[in-house]
């Protein structure tokens, strides 16, 4: 089924004469875990914000479940997603669980039932509820924030998980551990991701399939594998050739290490 | 303890809250006016800009101007268009509230522009709608600053409070402005003390809310907000738990007297409103005109220390009923005539016009004159051979002169001036309570003082003769407003006064006040000035 498809969708934001994106169309299919992968400026924010019309095309359409975007009340669209982004957006004046609670509130959830969600999202995302539910935002690591934050995105059962730059601000081993766990709860709760990120190796590590982004223009769509062997232009070709030559001495190292 | 400072503190609570009244109600307009607006201007940057350069504008214009020029407007336009008094509270809280705007805007645009970009980013994405947005994320993360230019906000209004009495709105200020005139410096500095210390509160309380929201303690908010709403509600009843009767007031009037039917052609006036400018004399001629009133057992409300043109056209308007003006003032200033005329001329010209253009009653001379007139110390006249404004011709060029701050804008001045030919060294402007200082003091020769003021003769000053009448003749008198020019009682019980003060007596009770030592309130003044003009209050038959 195709659950999110990007129909020839543009983009010119106002009093600006680049393209931020031009005529580009994909669909990323129900249970697939796609990742937007360019530098900034390429057009992947743009292309996830309408997803959840925080962007609207200059010209095109995006359809969700089959449907307009632009048929469906922006609200009730975006309850329906999960929303994730990089500097977290935890909100200051709530603690941990009413952080998590937000949506389950916003649709008027039964409050016992809020509260049951709110301790099993916190457990699912590594953080035990009793120590972590009544704690202010900024008494939080940022590793710890942003598991706050894939909990709120998660607390409605979405199913649909939209990630800009999720991991962006962590250190490299939080990064590490919260990509194997994102992919895990894709795996486990079904959903349909779509991930925007500047990192070529957490691309190859949790895609399904990557959708490789330049100076607004789609350059390649296609799985990990297909990447690594059949770039499809220098541009690719070269960012595959960096990560590769990176992994290559890596290993090099680590050989001559144990020798 | 002493019994003026008892007076004085029994009279204190009534006017501690109408200041709080005014306050809390000038500081309420500004915040249900700034809020919305800081919305609009955070949506429309160019707006915001406008928005800001405006009561930036505002803030500049001193506190007194821009009370004192909302009378007027108010009344050009018809009272705001829906009949608003432009006297006392409604210009006062306009002014104010005008005033408190600049803070708490800015605040509100600096709050609300402050929030954390993310928290928006992802309430938005969450599915909030904008209105979930502003109040459940904007609004309390801004709530701190919006909180600090509140109060800011808070405490400037209390301080611009006082300056509310010259437009007829009781206030804090009445202490300070009479207390200054009569020189009761204990009166002045209670009503400093008094608003002092509720800026200080109401900035406590106010920080605590300030303090609470941002470390988000709802407790401590909520204790703050109890803490301000105990200490304004107990201003505000502070009115009513003081004696019932205030200060100088004798006894309540007898219940048989308004017990009495009203007779059926006089709708009675059930509350006659005094009005006194801003010195001395009018101070306790207003005590008078209580006294008088009050023995024939009509209640009285006194508005005191009002500009001289905010007293005329709150009488003309109905807001106040009665007060002291002189000719030569109403000759000037509203019949905008050029001095010239007899005393008697003007006198009559002044009583047919008022009755005729204002529908204002003039019931007549009191008996003396307070003229501007030019006095010298003793010793100067004696050096330079003064008598009259005319000898001052030569010897100007070497000679200061000072006056009040009406003085030398007035057509009088410039009538004196032009028909003597005088050129001044300097001329310099003086608050009224400082002029015989500056005269005393030697920093100035010549000043323009009133003449029925009782430091002339205290101070040993030489009144100089005006041979070519220069100087418009300003005979006392007394008027009467439309609520009660035809309240037969009412004039009955003020009209003994016609011609009934001789100047000396009315500088005698002037000076009991002025003096420095064995101080007289106006209402003792009042008291001693009919005792000594051999006027038995009370003596109208009831109606």
């Amino acid at each position: 089924m195709r659950m999110i498809h990007f129909d020839a969708v543009s983009k010119l934001y106002a009093n600006t004469t680049a393209w931020a994106l031009h005529p580009t169309t994909f669909t990323i299919e129900a249970g697939e875990l796609m990742v937007l992968l360019g530098e900034s400026g390429s057009g992947k924010t743009t292309l996830l914000k309408m997803v959840n019309r925080l962007v609207q095309p200059s010209s095109g359409a995006v359809r969700v479940f089959e449907r307009d975007v632009r048929e469906q009340d922006p609200i009730s669209l975006r309850r329906g997603m999960g929303y994730v982004i990089q500097n977290v957006g935890l909100f200051p004046h709530f603690n941990v669980a009413d952080n998590v609670a937000v949506v389950p509130r916003l649709l008027k959830w039964p409050e016992s039932q809020v509260r049951e969600r709110v301790d099993e999202l916190l457990e699912r995302v590594g953080l035990s509820a009793a120590e972590y539910r009544a704690r202010a935002p900024h008494q939080l690591s940022g590793g710890q924030r942003q598991r706050v934050g894939i909990a709120r995105a998660l607390a409605a059962r979405p199913k649909i998980l939209l990630l800009d730059e999720p991991f962006g601000a962590l250190d490299a081993l939080t990064r590490a551990n919260l990509q194997l766990e994102l992919r895990r709860l894709h795996e486990a709760l079904g959903l349909t991701t779509l991930l925007v990120t500047h990192d070529l190796a957490e691309a190859l590590t949790l895609a399904d399939r990557i959708a490789v982004l330049r100076s607004g223009e789609l350059r390649q769509l296609g799985t990990p594998a297909q990447l690594l062997h059949a770039p499809a232009d220098a541009y690719v070709a070269e960012l595959i050739q960096s990560v590769v030559a990176q992994a290559a001495r890596v290993s090099e190292l680590a050989r001559r290490a144990s020798s | 303890m002493n019994r003026a400072l008892s007076e004085l503190l029994t009279g204190l609570p009534p006017l501690l809250a109408s200041h709080i009244a005014l306050t809390l109600s000038a500081v309420t307009a500004g915040v249900v006016i700034a809020l919305p607006l800081s919305l609009a201007a955070i949506r429309w940057p160019k707006l915001a800009y406008f928005l800001l350069a405006a009561t930036t504008l505002v803030q500049t214009i001193p506190g007194l101007a821009l009370l004192a020029l909302m009378v007027p407007l108010i009344a050009a336009t018809g009272g705001l268009f829906v009949g608003a008094s432009a006297f006392g509270f409604t210009p006062a809280v306009i002014a104010l509230s005008l005033y408190a705007l600049l803070p708490i805007l800015r605040n509100a645009v600096t709050g609300l522009l402050g929030v954390d970009d993310a928290a928006v980013e992802a309430a938005r994405g969450m599915g909030m709608s904008p209105r979930q947005l502003f109040f459940d994320v904007e609004l309390p993360l801004a709530a701190p600053v919006i909180a600090a230019g509140v109060r800011t906000a808070a405490t400037w209004t209390v301080g611009a409070a006082t300056l509310a009495t010259p437009v007829g709105q009781r206030c804090l200020g009445n202490y300070i402005f009479a207390g200054l005139q009569t020189r009761n410096f204990p009166m002045v500095l209670i009503g400093v003390a008094a608003a002092s210390l509720l800026a200080l509160l109401l900035d406590l309380g106010l920080a605590g809310i300030e303090r609470g929201l941002a470390a988000r303690r709802a407790g401590l908010v909520l204790g703050a907000c109890a803490g301000l709403v105990l200490l304004l509600g107990a201003g505000l009843a502070s009115a009513r738990l003081s004696s019932p009767k205030p200060s100088a007031a004798p006894a309540d009037p007898p219940a048989t007297a308004r017990a009495t039917a009203p007779t059926e052609h006089h709708p009675a006036v059930t509350k006659v409103r005094l009005g006194a400018k801003t010195f001395t004399e009018q101070y306790i001629l207003v005590a008078v005109l209580r006294r008088l009133l009050e023995a024939q057992g009509i209640a009285v409300e006194v508005a005191e220390s009002l500009g001289s043109t905010v007293v005329f056209d709150a009488l003309r308007h109905g807001d106040v009923d009665a007060y002291v003006d002189y000719s030569g003032t109403i000759f000037a200033n509203v019949m905008k005539r050029q001095a010239g005329g007899s005393r008697w001329q003007v006198d009559a010209e002044v009583a047919a016009y008022l009755g005729r253009e204002e529908h204002v009653r003039d019931l007549g001379t009191l008996g003396f004159e307070n003229a501007y007139a030019l006095a010298v110390r003793r010793e100067t006249a004696e050096r330079l051979g003064l008598r009259s404004i005319a000898d001052l011709a030569g010897p100007a060029a070497s000679l200061r002169i000072a006056g009040d701050y009406e003085f030398f804008g007035r057509p009088e001045w410039a009538s004196v001036r032009d028909t003597y030919r005088l050129h001044f060294k300097s001329q310099t402007s003086f608050d009224p309570a400082l002029l015989y200082e500056a005269l005393l003091k030697d920093e100035s020769d010549v000043v323009a003082v009133f003449s029925s003021d009782g430091r002339i003769a205290a101070d040993n000053l030489v009144v100089l003769a005006d041979p070519a009448a220069a100087l418009p003749p300003y005979d006392a008198i007394l008027l009467l407003g439309p609520r009660v020019s035809d309240d037969a009682l009412v004039v009955c019980a003020l009209s003994v006064l016609r011609d009934s003060i001789p100047v000396g007596l009315m500088r005698q009770a002037n000076q009991s006040v002025d003096r420095a030592v064995d101080k007289a309130s106006p209402a003792q003044a009042a008291a001693w000035l009919l005792e000594q003009a051999k006027i038995a209050p009370g003596a109208c038959r009831p109606r």
